[in-house]
């Protein structure tokens, strides 16, 4: 038995989307692996996020739930210890799931406390469970072999394509009580981001300014193109760094690693970091007033010139070709 | 109250990559401390000073696995204010992530300390691991990726703010506890301990050393260990098989005007 259970995530009772390109890395180990897949719900009362997944099916064979009122709010401190409890009695031979910011949290401090290792940010499965990791801001890939009774995982959700619902329904199984503990800990709030946007790492189109862009106010023009291309809006790190948007739009290494079907670099030199967030996207376009700034060698369409001379031209061909 | 920092020397990020024999070859690398643990130190610091005066709410101690004899690191953040330092002397390189998180937890129990500080990531190895195992490993809190981390004076607790995917969370976690900091916790006013003035505004980023901080590094004790010592052996389950470049991009192609470029967008990539 080497079966792969998934750590879901859920929002509202509603299986979060991000969960979905982990599930399929699940799989991929899986049948690499010749396990089946299982998948693990923690919730204060988690019997009715469990049908709905199991009734979508995603090639599972059992979701397991735990119930415990310390999994609400998430804390890496109690769903670590629902996970090993889950691990141990489910005996699992794999663990892992999207890297979310909950899972990086959780899964770590899980793969510890039962001696595992664990191989973060994964992006490509090959024989024999081998798992591939980029390293280094993604200028080198690395190939990791794991050995003991169990090890973990997270998987990059730009790499791998969203699960799809489908196929038998799945068995529900709820897991013996186990401690759990916040140790202490409380959750004030959370504050989310309010955006009409789609989300950063799940948007189809991105279009993200850098230093060049100057000022705040310039961003504007970037919006009205990420509006008409119904997008989300990106930054580099040294246009977050000097406040022109908020943090949480910063695509690289350190911030969000995107991989949309088009992804416009305007005024964006185009830093090893930088490109470690974006160079997976399918079509990259990029402007910019230096033709030797480095954004130019990842790029599919460059375009030297000032954004102040070639965004308004930009946004009237796109939206005549919107309208056409 | 003791802070024990983590601190790692990578190959500088900046140089490229020499590919050799299903590895990386960086035996000409030049070698600059990891940015994360920069930042790690520099919030110690804050929480440890009071701003504009001698007194120290805390003593911030520096930890390296490395060979001992390549510490330049360790005396770099000596130098940047940390009262001493205790150097692993091993290859880090042949350490996996279980075992060099057992030494750590280790280090932090023998020193009886109120609190581990780490960079969220290594920039080269990017496993972002690390502080979420110790915690694990010694039972205590956590607060990973901070972007802002607040005490009350002679607090017993740290308010911390975490970057998590759709915004931020605040969390309050009592000591003993492990924190790992994101980039934005050496923003000018990201970290404050309750004694140094509420208004006070650091320097953006990690503090550069001054020359008497470097002229007293040199005097500070550095306490070597080896991972036999500390009891713990490397665990062997991690086995790296291949390090090999990424495969290329197609070389793209330079457009001549806006008109060329949303032309081909719609007619040639086909995503307008």
């Amino acid at each position: 038995m080497s079966n792969v259970l998934v750590v879901l995530e859920f929002s509202d009772g509603t299986l979060k989307s991000s969960c979905l390109p982990g599930i399929t890395c699940a799989k991929q180990i899986a049948d690499a692996n010749g396990g089946e897949l299982h998948f693990l719900v923690l919730a204060a009362d988690p019997a009715a996020s469990a049908e709905a997944v199991a009734s979508a099916g995603f090639g599972a064979s059992t979701v397991h739930t735990m119930a415990n009122p310390a999994f609400e709010p998430f804390t890496a401190e109690a769903w670590a210890d629902g996970i090993v409890a889950a691990v141990r009695a489910t005996n699992a031979a794999v663990v892992g799931g999207t890297a979310s910011s909950s899972l990086r949290d959780a899964l770590p401090r899980a793969a510890a406390l039962l001696d595992a290792a664990l191989t973060s940010e994964v992006t490509a499965v090959g024989a024999e469970a081998v798992l591939t990791r980029p390293i280094s801001a993604g200028r080198a890939l690395l190939d990791q072999a794991s050995s003991g009774a169990v090890s973990f995982f997270t998987a990059r959700g730009s790499e791998f394509p969203p699960a799809e619902a489908g196929g038998a329904a799945a068995a529900v199984a709820a897991l013996p009580p186990a401690d759990a503990s916040t140790r202490g800990v409380t959750v004030v709030d959370v504050q989310k981001t309010q955006s009409s946007r789609p989300a950063l790492s799940e948007a189809e189109v991105v279009v993200s300014g850098g230093r060049g862009m100057r000022e705040g106010e310039n961003f504007k023009m970037l919006e009205e193109l990420t509006d008409l291309l119904g997008g989300a809006l990106g930054a580099s790190r040294a246009a977050t760094d000097a406040g022109m948007v908020p943090a949480d739009l910063q695509v690289g290494q350190t911030g969000k690693i995107v991989a949309p079907d088009l992804y416009i670099a305007v005024a964006i030199s185009g830093a090893i970091q930088h490109l470690a967030g974006m160079k997976g996207s399918k079509t990259i376009v990029a402007v910019n007033k230096d033709e030797e700034a480095p954004i130019f060698q990842v790029a599919d369409y460059g375009l030297v010139g000032k954004w102040e001379d070639e965004l308004p031209k930009i946004l009237e061909l796109v939206k005549a070709a919107k309208a056409g | 109250m003791k802070i024990l920092v983590t601190v790692k020397r990578i190959p500088d990020p900046d140089e490229s990559l020499k590919f050799a024999d299903g590895g990386v070859d960086y035996s000409s690398s030049k070698w600059v401390p990891n940015a994360f643990d920069e930042y790690a130190v520099e919030t110690a610091l804050r929480l440890a000073e009071v701003a504009g005066s001698k007194d120290r709410l805390a003593e911030v101690i520096v930890m390296s696995v490395c060979p001992q004899g390549q510490r330049q690191h360790v005396t770099q953040f000596l130098a940047m204010g940390a009262e001493r330092g205790v150097v692993v002397d091993a290859d880090d390189s042949t350490l996996d992530s279980i075992a060099i998180s057992k030494l750590i937890a280790e280090v932090a129990r023998r020193e009886e300390v109120d609190l581990v500080v780490a960079g969220k990531l290594s920039q080269d190895n990017e496993g972002n691991q690390i502080p979420q195992r110790v915690g694990g490993l010694l039972n205590w809190p956590q607060a990973c990726f901070a972007a802002e981390v607040r005490r009350d004076k002679d607090a017993k607790e740290l308010t911390v703010s975490r970057e998590v995917d759709d915004g931020v969370e605040i969390k309050k976690i009592p000591l003993p506890a492990v924190l790992s900091v994101d980039l934005r916790v050496v923003l000018p006013t990201s970290v404050s301990n309750g004694v140094t003035a509420a208004d006070h505004r650091y320097q953006e980023g990690a503090r550069l050393a001054s020359l008497r901080g470097i002229t007293m590094a040199k005097r500070k004790k550095v306490q070597i260990f080896t991972p036999d010592d500390l009891g713990v052996q490397n665990s062997g389950s991690e086995t790296t098989r291949a390090i090999n470049p990424p495969p290329a991009r197609p070389s793209g192609q330079m457009v001549a005007s806006a008109e060329e470029l949303v032309e081909k967008l719609k007619t040639e990539a086909k995503v307008l």
